[in-house]
């Protein structure tokens, strides 16, 4: 069933004025429960603007969005119920922190829907467990925290409201590799556990590769291609004229196949390279010997 | 949204008031202030009036756009005028309680309202038309001769510079940390004054955190290029007086001329 669809969705920034732009443009989309679906679009594509329509932090200009069926501006009153089904961690989300400890801070969303002192405190606990972030971080103040773990806490924040949907825009964007796995790892643990729907934003095709079972293409305000993660990244071409590319291990792969390897062209990860090229050079190296 | 403010903001467009040299911008928006402020009588009034409709015609910029920028104001225009209706000497036109509407008291309020109206106009044609960088350069080089007076006006161009520089920077920091904490069931909009006061925090602490850390930042990429205040700087782009200018001069003179030839024969209506 589709948790969220979106009807003729469009938007424009700044209305009237000379600096009138078209940021999202006809899109009609819908994104399955439970699943974890890869947004990816280069700079300027409308992700981002797209993804605050989804949560009702934009209101669209044209179109209409459902969320279990239900029009989200139906009653704009309401749309806080809203933000707290889908829950948006930003770019940069540890420029959002403020509270004087890390735990009052990650229990500003639940507290915000009504839940009890106790209760909040309970699902940031659980939250910063889902984000590893230490226990002994929580009482201190969120200055105090190194880069990645401001992210992890900013995280948590989110995490904590127990969206619906998880909506997270370039989470791992200024890590470092480690940082990144380790956060892209816990993403999509947090994603087979809780079984809610995630929506990752993100310019690394790598871990849109790793993680995503769908993915959506943007293009210039518009939705270009919505399939599954393999069919997408088997057309390199019409990615390339969107200024995006195919992962470089499905890209050294499809390289690998046109060779007449019997390689995977649509590999996704080093693992799954590793697993079919291994008995390949171990087996058969006259195979690749002849040929070179 | 923040955003939706016009009052300040440039609008960039291929005009001939854009075109025109900053320091005149400048000087005729000072000039046409004091017109405003000096008109005894509507003749005198409408000659300035015509003055900043002939700078909005130059601006090609829409008359929608100068409507918003008066949006702010328009309880102010409303409360001073209607203030002034109730304070004019004379015989009165009508009378209620210790209230006394006069001949002059109601010419007086037209006359306080077009003033305001012209005011804002006047100066969002300036803003409208000049980037804050034009702009600042202006008031430096008209500003220039208090150096000799060892007023630092070069630090003062410089701080007015990088102030107006990070005002949009800080209104899209604003939005997003709103819009981030809005994503985590922030209140704004409703609530007792206490209440609503008390819904800045999670906005103004990011807030303040992230301009002292733009602040050191840019005091760092200042410094790693050697910057060392205003001694012996020269300017990318040098202000230059052109035939424009010229004819923008002379504009200003004639109705200057007109003006003060009918604020003396045109008896005062006020």
């Amino acid at each position: 069933m589709a948790i969220i669809e979106t009807r003729g969705l469009g938007f424009t920034y700044g209305v009237g004025t000379p600096f009138e732009k078209k940021g999202v443009d006809q899109v009609s989309i819908s994104v399955e429960e439970g699943e974890f679906l890869g947004l990816i679009g280069h700079t300027g594509s409308g992700k981002s603007t797209l993804v605050q329509l989804l949560n009702g932090l934009l209101k669209p200009t044209e179109g209409e969005i459902l969320l279990s069926g239900k029009n989200i501006w139906a009653e704009p009153k309401k749309i806080r119920d809203v933000r707290f089904r889908v829950g948006m961690v930003f770019q940069y989300p540890e420029y959002q922190l403020f509270e004087e400890t890390v735990l009052k801070d990650i229990m500003f969303g639940p507290k915000n829907m009504g839940l009890s002192e106790a209760e909040a405190k309970e699902c940031a606990y659980q939250a910063a467990h889902f984000t590893g972030l230490r226990e002994d971080l929580l009482e201190k103040s969120p200055f105090e925290l190194s880069g990645g773990e401001k992210r992890r806490a900013a995280i948590a924040g989110v995490i904590a409201m127990d969206p619906d949907v998880l909506i997270l825009d370039e989470p791992t964007a200024g890590l470092d590799p480690r940082g990144r796995d380790v956060l892209l790892s816990q993403i999509t643990q947090y994603h087979k556990t809780r079984g809610n729907t995630v929506l990752l934003v993100s310019h690394s095709m790598e871990d849109i590769g790793r993680t995503a079972d769908r993915l959506l293409v943007m293009d210039h305000g518009k939705a270009r291609l919505l399939a599954p993660t393999r069919e997408v990244f088997s057309q390199g071409a019409a990615l390339g004229d969107m200024g995006l590319r195919v992962p470089q291990i499905t890209q050294i792969m499809q390289e690998l196949a046109r060779l007449g390897l019997p390689a995977d062209p649509a590999t996704l990860t080093v693992e799954e390279a590793l697993r079919q090229l291994i008995p390949i050079f171990l087996g058969k190296e006259e195979t690749s010997c002849s040929r070179t | 949204m923040l955003s939706d403010v016009t009052l300040g903001q440039y609008f960039p467009a291929p005009s001939f008031m854009h075109a025109a040299d900053p320091r005149l911008k400048l000087v005729l928006t000072v000039f046409a202030i004091v017109l405003l402020f000096s008109a005894g009588n509507f003749a005198a009034l409408a000659v300035a009036v015509a003055f900043v409709a002939g700078g909005i015609l130059l601006s090609k910029i829409p008359f929608k756009l100068y409507l918003k920028a008066l949006k702010p104001i328009v309880i102010l225009i409303v409360f001073t005028s209607v203030l002034n209706i109730f304070y004019g000497p004379g015989e009165p036109l009508v009378r209620f309680g210790i209230f006394r509407i006069t001949r002059a008291g109601l010419l007086n309020s037209v006359f306080v309202a077009v003033r305001i109206v012209l005011l804002i106009l006047a100066s969002s044609v300036l803003t409208f038309t000049t980037s804050p960088t034009q702009l600042t350069d202006a008031i430096e080089r008209l500003l220039k001769p208090l150096a000799k007076l060892h007023v630092p006006v070069h630090e003062f161009a410089m701080m007015m510079t990088i102030a107006l520089r990070f005002v949009p920077t800080l209104l899209e920091e604003t939005d997003k940390i709103m819009s981030a904490q809005k994503a985590r069931g922030a209140d704004m909009e409703s609530g007792g004054i206490v209440q609503r006061v008390r819904a800045l925090t999670p906005i103004l602490i990011p807030l303040f955190v992230s301009a002292f850390r733009r602040a050191f930042d840019l005091a760092t990429a200042m410094e790693s290029r050697c910057y060392h205040g205003g001694d012996g700087r020269t300017k990318m782009k040098v202000l230059h007086f052109g035939g424009g200018d010229w004819l923008l001069t002379g504009a200003a003179v004639t109705v200057l001329a007109v003006f003060i030839a009918l604020n003396l024969l045109v008896p005062g209506t006020l």
